[in-house]
């Protein structure tokens, strides 16, 4: 039956990304690339992996789009094409489909539980987790504990990337020289219409408190600082949409932006640092408190809250950077 | 069971016919509209396959996935407008509201 | 008791079914962005109500339940949001439901 859906849910995706190439108006290839995002989340949802389907909902489909037409706004609306065959691309490209493709049918099936790749570390952790981090969700004690580091360089990737955009487009009111009164005020198409005000307005305390429930939930079900932040982030980029670009910038002033940005990685390395004072190696949460146990859950609620600070500023900030422009 | 099968499938073929209405649809209006649908409908699959699986906890994607398909619907509305806005009080030579 | 709800459930599921189906359809086949708006936006609220009802009673009274409810609420609050911000940008666009062709064989009282 997985294999069912997943088969039908792969085709389709191949038609929608056959759809996005071929779309010379680059609205509607966004568009298209919102469907693929969320045939992504439902083809890893039938996977049984939530997390991930949860984060590629939220950040592909939802502020990934919006960040995708905020740049569109400033740039012609078609794709330049070139009428020449560029042979060299074309055979590049097949030849490599065709490897990957040949390559593929060494692949073990799906689920196998002889697959190299459920006998090393994989048991290990699915039974020490009860015993070590005693939380239900495996996926968060992966990338929590077991994979600590790797997370570390995540949110600063991120962080990296939010930085990368400040630097080429500027932020009113932080850097760039442009003001926050410069912004034009309430402008939007949308802050002159009730209905979509109102029914906005009712929604962002409750989007906001769902993302505070998946961010201290991550440690039960699905979920975690960066589905958190980016769920957060979309709360605030509705009320940029409704209200306009000028009052969501009063609301949380670009320089607590940036502040905050950076807050949540030193957050992060903040407790790596702390476990090394309390004599313990980076980021072995254990120390924290009396019970190791007790210690490695108190890491990794801090750790999570280290990442969605983070990314729900970044992707705030790089909204702002895009939306702000040209006004 | 079976009722939960049922659904899915339902579900299935119209996510199909809302593709193809997003890439045919000869104004952007249309494809907005067929992406609407498709994430509403991408909602209802998730809970229904959610139930099939027999893992409820699952349902906290779909009610993620509600609230942000309004919010992507709203950005596109909002861009889009604004462009058109734009082009429309600066005499440029604005593009046909139709996306090819 | 549970054979009730069994059927309950299985006539508010392919109740549900049936009417996303006919809106994807009905977003298919019918001639104007209106229309098919028309299609897509009631059906789908008749259809979501329906297949999340009908899954709601399978669940029982539980906290699966709670988040159906919610999901729900927000999916009743949205789309007709969603479908009213769309059809009023297409009108400020300028797309106006005069512009489909009318098909000639049509009689007189029945053109817009």
């Amino acid at each position: 039956m997985t294999v069912l859906f997943g088969m039908f849910l792969l085709t389709l995706l191949v038609i929608s990304a056959i759809g996005i190439v071929r779309a010379r108006n680059l609205f509607v290839a966004v568009m298209l690339t919102g469907i693929f995002s969320l045939l992504m989340a439902a083809n890893f949802f039938i996977l049984d992996a939530a997390d991930v389907a949860l984060t590629e909902a939220a950040v592909g489909a939802g502020v990934s789009t919006v960040l995708l037409l905020g740049a569109l706004a400033l740039i012609p609306p078609n794709e330049n094409r070139s009428k020449r065959v560029r042979w060299l691309v074309v055979s590049v490209v097949t030849l490599t489909a065709i490897t990957l493709g040949y390559a593929t049918f060494e692949n073990p099936r799906l689920g196998d539980p002889e697959a190299p790749v459920h006998q090393h570390v994989a048991p290990w952790y699915l039974e020490q987790t009860p015993v070590l981090i005693d939380i239900p969700n495996v996926v968060t004690a992966v990338l929590g504990s077991y994979r600590g580091y790797d997370t570390l360089g995540e949110v600063l990737v991120v962080l990296t990337a939010g930085i990368g955009v400040l630097f080429l487009l500027g932020l009113p009111g932080a850097y760039g020289g442009r003001k926050t009164e410069d912004v034009a005020r309430g402008r939007t198409y949308l802050s002159h219409h009730l209905v979509p005000q109102v029914v906005g307005q009712l929604l962002i305390p409750f989007i906001i408190l769902f993302a505070l429930y998946v961010q201290f939930h991550g440690e039960y079900g699905p979920g975690g600082g960066f589905q958190a932040g980016a769920i957060f982030a979309a709360a605030l980029i509705l009320f940029a949409l409704i209200q306009g670009e000028r009052e969501a910038l009063t609301l949380i002033p670009p320089r607590v932006l940036v502040v905050l940005m950076a807050t949540g990685a030193l957050l992060y390395g903040s407790v790596g640092v702390l476990t090394m004072l309390l004599g313990a190696n980076f980021l072995e949460y254990g120390v924290l408190s009396s019970d190791p146990v007790k210690g490695q859950q108190w890491g990794i609620i801090l750790i999570e809250l280290g990442v969605g600070i983070s990314v729900a500023s970044v992707l705030l900030a790089i909204y702002h950077a895009f939306a702000a422009r040209g006004r | 069971m079976g009722m939960y099968y049922v659904a899915a499938v339902a579900i299935f073929l119209t996510m199909i016919l809302a593709l193809a209405r997003a890439l045919l649809g000869p104004l952007v209006y249309d494809r907005v509209l067929a992406v609407n649908m498709f994430g509403t409908k991408t909602v209802l699959l998730l809970s229904v396959v959610a139930f099939l699986y027999g893992r409820p906890d699952f349902l906290d994607l779909a009610l993620a996935y509600a609230l942000i398909n309004f919010i992507g619907v709203l950005a596109v509305l909002q861009f889009f407008q604004n462009r058109r806005g734009e082009a429309l009080n600066s005499n440029i030579d604005t593009t046909p509201p139709d996306g090819h | 008791m549970q054979l009730w709800l069994d059927i309950l459930s299985w006539i508010l599921l392919s109740g549900g079914g049936l009417f996303v189906l006919i809106g994807g359809i009905g977003i298919i086949r019918l001639p104007d962005l209106y229309t098919r708006m028309h299609a897509a936006s009631l059906t789908d609220t008749m259809g979501t109500v329906m297949i999340l009802v009908g899954i709601m009673v399978q669940a029982g009274l539980s906290l699966a339940s709670f988040k159906l409810a919610a999901i729900t609420v927000f999916l009743l609050l949205t789309g007709p949001t969603a479908t009213y911000a769309l059809a009023n940008a297409a009108m400020l666009a300028g797309r106006h439901p005069k512009d489909v062709e009318m098909p000639p064989d049509l009689p007189e009282d029945l053109r817009l």
